[in-house]
């Protein structure tokens, strides 16, 4: 059980390195931020007067091949999702937070918290909290996904 | 085909496997980091966001002393430091939608070629409720 534990924090650890990597090569070679978010949001052509569309397309293409690449080569991409209900009320609460908020873990978390941004600083406590409370009152709650 | 639309896609590409390597595209792994009170936490996302934020930290070192990318393009960086109703109310959303269904967006992306009829139901909400937001936002 401990070696399992050990497995799975080395693989959150090695998949961190590489998604910080992919936004420093985003950052430095791009001059983008690799906020999720705001890529779909941009390459759904939901962000009026963006510049950025063709980008956020040719990224969130890149996202999903790189993701098929791994789950083809590894053959261990575990997918535990909740049901269809579940998936859209979430779903649709997060685009609307994400945008309002101006961001998701990626934009908030990764890249600006690394930033040291303000608003970041304040948005990503903000959102891990209203997480964890959301899954500890659906807990207690009994609400079985 | 210019250089930075070749990194974009590069960074494409590693985002992508690194998010399906780091186990966070489960949803029940990512809510059995936010449930820090359910006897059996898993730490793995603390791992995920701190391998990532202490690369990206080199990465803006870095960034201070340019004036361009390395692809001698300009930077299109965020420039607000405001703290706001919006920014403080949409965290709050986000987070909600993020514990109901153990999905933000980019696991929810990749979902699409690992489970793909689930994460699209997903994902086409995402659009919707970002679609909403552009409606109504003043």
């Amino acid at each position: 059980m401990i070696d399992l534990q050990d497995a799975m924090i080395n693989e959150g650890l090695i998949g961190g390195l590489m998604i910080g990597l992919a936004a420093a090569i985003m950052l430095l070679a791009a001059g983008r931020i690799a906020g999720i978010s705001g890529l779909v949001a941009s390459a759904a052509g939901l962000i009026s007067g963006s510049s950025n569309r063709k980008y956020a397309i040719f990224f969130i293409v890149s996202l999903l091949l790189g993701a098929w690449i791994a789950e083809v080569l590894t053959g261990q991409v575990v997918t535990r999702y909740p049901d269809m209900l579940t998936l859209a009320i979430g779903g649709l609460i997060v685009g609307y937070g994400t945008r309002m908020g101006s961001g998701c873990t990626s934009g908030h978390g990764v890249c600006g918290l690394s930033r040291l941004s303000k608003r970041s600083l304040f948005a990503t406590p903000i959102f891990m909290a209203s997480a964890i409370i959301t899954v500890t009152v659906l807990n207690m709650l009994g609400v079985d996904q | 085909m210019n250089k930075e639309l070749i990194a974009t896609i590069i960074s494409g590409l590693i985002f992508g496997a690194g998010l399906a390597i780091s186990g966070m595209a489960d949803p029940v792994r990512v809510k059995g980091f936010l449930d820090i009170l359910g006897g059996n936490w898993d730490p793995t996302l603390m791992f995920v966001m701190g391998g990532a934020v202490i690369v990206m930290a080199v990465a803006w070192v870095l960034q201070k002393s340019m004036t361009h990318t390395w692809t001698g393009s300009e930077f299109f960086l965020p420039t607000s430091t405001t703290i706001d109703r919006p920014l403080i109310l949409g965290a709050v959303l986000f987070g909600i939608g993020w514990g109901i269904a153990g999905l933000c967006p980019g696991p929810a992306l990749i979902g699409l070629v690992l489970e793909p009829l689930s994460a699209a139901v997903f994902v086409i909400s995402m659009l919707a409720g970002m679609y909403i937001f552009k409606l109504v936002k003043p």
